[in-house]
């Protein structure tokens, strides 16, 4: 049952679109000049002195979709609760659509929240559920008719209005939660992980279904999560923040064509980028005693330790034999992924993942690794920013 | 009984030979089950027959022949006797009436307890305050110091307020509970903080969470400290024969007492009569818990979140 209702709702969702007033106040906020949420240097101490997020500068503009990406414990959520109001800002200033919300209640703050797992009022039916804020604002009950039956029109979930969270599946769950968002008519969505508790099947899905109902209402959302995939494919732009600084903003793209530092490479794209410690001595790129014969180091570049960089479905292992010019390559184990495989092995002293088309055979023999020079990221090897 | 006990009976029909060993051995163990269990039974609800049959005879043949296991035909009368006949030293007291004081000290003593300890667990949970987790440790300590201990300072406290004799001085000293608001403090931490979060975004301050949200998820845990502090409220003796002289606020639990003293003398107490009121005594916090006890486990065992 689950299932059919889940997939119904992409097809059925365009419908839904013609009839929000949602958008028109939308468009409306959209004349102002200044961008929906400027975070300027925002830093969160706690009491006992640890600091979560370390003075953060974002802008997200109108109607964009903002993914704040990381490993857990990098403040990406703590960020998210501030903007939301749930925790306090120690230093800088938040502003949403222009006001100063720093000692702005949860719910005055023109914003809606996802939680990681809903949190749900799970003695509410969802009608109840949809209804609460609004109810809360003294909104008038026809008013709140009319806009929880829009809102569950638009994601599918008219036949539930009636039943409890506890009678829903994750799926609808997610979607009542975002029904509750819709309701309120934001400037701003927040999400907190919405799609951690899914299994991995309805979180694609859902996925679609977030990025779909975000342009439809053109409301500016920020995401927090902690996959790469999710961001990839979500964001407008993406924020990657590690230890509470921002390591990189950009879109998703540039993000993973040109990632600001080892971290952000390392982070962004699956599997993850082969970083090989690397000297550039002599005119030429050396890892380890040997010397990288495909790339000459980028004209300009100093002399000394760096990190190369490379990509795994960059990266080619062929035979010796067939292709001069490559490093030495080892083979130690081979990972099939369906359409792909992944060789994991050794070249130069290294550890270093190749992936390769399926359709083709294993590589035999004495093998080496070549890489095109353009596909090499150069990144200093303290520091880890790129060169 | 085992074949009633037993769901298994129509599985033997199936043609597995090598199964029948295997049932017999569970049939014998649920036997033993069974066995161990009517015996609890019988533990519990002997003496409770005993009672109620013995009630039903005359306080003479119970006098001379000691309790009766079979049923005296007198029930009527007795219980007429015990509900509705004015008995104490002013006449004015009946067993309906102290069925009603009981009603209204259980009821007042819940109650109470439960507004007074939510309030508690909810201010301890849910609110930042200096020494809150003191507090809640002091209010816990009071678990050291049972009424009992404590009772002489108490009667001179509501004395001194002249309380004596009033519903309220019967009732609003005892509904402080720590045991009640360490459950609901439990219960409240167990409730996942994205729900607060989640409220306040929608724009519900403290007294609306509290009404909206908490309260209706505390459901279950309210009925099952409700059943507890109903029996506890109910049974109460000292307290109620310290505070309260006024026969007409008598409770049933110590009209039993009443009944067999005022008798006293050369003539035959009325055995009968305090073993009914003995009976109407036990039966209403019985069939609270009977009644409740689903929601009562619900309420221990299971949260709805």
């Amino acid at each position: 049952m689950t299932v059919t209702l889940d997939a119904a709702a992409p097809n059925a969702a365009p419908n839904a679109a013609p009839n929000t007033p949602v958008i028109a106040a939308a468009a409306a906020s959209a004349a102002s000049a200044e961008p929906t949420l400027v975070i300027d240097g925002a830093v969160k101490r706690y009491a006992n002195g640890a600091v979560a997020v370390r003075g953060v500068t974002i802008e997200v503009g109108q109607g964009e979709l903002v993914v704040f990406v990381g490993p857990s414990g990098c403040g990406k959520s703590t960020l998210l609760r501030m903007v939301a109001g749930l925790e306090d800002i120690t230093e800088g200033e938040i502003r949403i659509a222009g006001r100063r919300v720093n000692e702005v209640e949860p719910a005055e703050r023109d914003i809606a929240m996802v939680f990681q797992n809903y949190a749900l009022y799970p003695h509410m039916t969802v009608r109840q559920n949809l209804a609460y804020g609004l109810k809360n604002r003294g909104t008038d009950k026809a008013e709140i008719a009319r806009k929880v039956a829009e809102a569950a029109a638009m994601l599918q979930i008219e036949d539930f209005l009636d039943r409890k969270p506890s009678q829903l599946s994750g799926g609808q769950r997610q979607r009542v939660a975002m029904g509750r968002c819709i309701v309120r008519d934001p400037s701003l969505f927040l999400f907190d992980e919405p799609l951690s508790n899914l299994d991995a099947r309805l979180r694609t899905q859902m996925r679609l279904e977030i990025r779909k109902l975000q342009r439809r209402l053109r409301v500016s959302a920020i995401y927090v999560t902690h996959d790469q995939v999710e961001a990839m494919t979500l964001a407008d732009r993406i924020v990657v923040l590690n230890g509470g600084q921002v390591e990189q903003v950009g879109a998703p793209s540039e993000v993973y064509a040109r990632p600001a530092s080892t971290f952000v490479a390392a982070f962004i794209g699956a599997p993850a980028m082969n970083l090989i410690p690397a000297e550039l001595a002599g005119g030429a790129l050396r890892i380890g005693a040997e010397a990288v014969p495909f790339a000459a180091p980028p004209a300009g570049m100093a002399p000394g330790f760096v990190t190369l960089g490379l990509r795994p479905e960059k990266a080619r292992v062929v035979p010796q034999a067939e292709h001069a010019g490559g490093l030495p390559f080892t083979l130690d184990a081979v990972e099939e992924l369906g359409a792909s495989r992944l060789l994991h092995g050794r070249a130069a002293g290294a550890d270093v993942v190749a992936a390769a088309d399926a359709a083709l055979p294993i590589p035999q023999g004495p093998l080496a690794l070549h890489a095109d020079p353009a596909d090499l990221h150069f990144f200093d090897a303290v520091t880890g920013t790129r060169l | 009984m085992t074949a009633l006990a037993d769901p298994l009976a129509p599985v033997p029909a199936a043609p597995a030979a090598a199964a029948r060993p295997v049932n017999r051995a569970r049939r014998r163990a649920q036997i033993l089950h069974h066995v161990v269990l009517i015996f609890g039974v019988l533990l519990m609800c002997g003496p409770m027959a005993v009672t109620f049959m013995s009630s039903t005879w005359d306080p003479v043949v119970i006098h001379s022949e000691g309790l009766q296991l079979g049923y005296g035909g007198k029930f009527l009368e007795t219980y007429e006797t015990v509900l509705l006949k004015g008995g104490g030293f002013t006449g004015e007291i009946t067993g309906t009436l102290m069925l009603w004081n009981s009603v209204l000290l259980g009821l007042g003593f819940a109650i109470g307890k439960i507004v007074i300890s939510m309030l508690a667990a909810y201010a301890i949970v849910y609110f930042r305050f200096p020494f809150a987790s003191l507090s809640f440790w002091v209010i816990f300590a009071t678990l050291l110091l049972p009424l009992e201990v404590r009772i002489l300072p108490s009667y001179e406290v509501v004395q001194r307020l002249g309380m004596l004799n009033s519903w309220s001085g019967l009732i609003l000293p005892l509904i402080a509970s720590a045991t009640a608001t360490f459950f609901f403090r439990q219960f409240f931490r167990s409730i996942p903080d994205e729900l607060l979060e989640a409220a306040r975004i929608d724009g519900a301050g403290p007294f609306r969470f509290f009404v909206d949200i908490l309260a209706p998820l505390s459901k279950t845990m309210m009925a099952a400290i409700f059943i507890i502090m109903f029996v506890v409220g109910w049974n109460q003796y000292l307290w109620p024969a310290l505070m309260t002289t006024d026969e007409s606020m008598f409770t049933i639990v110590r009209g039993i007492r009443q009944i067999l003293q005022v008798w006293i003398g050369a003539n035959i107490p009325d055995y009968n009569q305090a073993l009914a009121l003995a009976i109407l005594a036990m039966a209403p916090p019985a069939l609270v818990v009977l009644v409740f006890q689903r929601m009562f486990i619900k309420g221990l065992v299971e949260t709805e979140k």
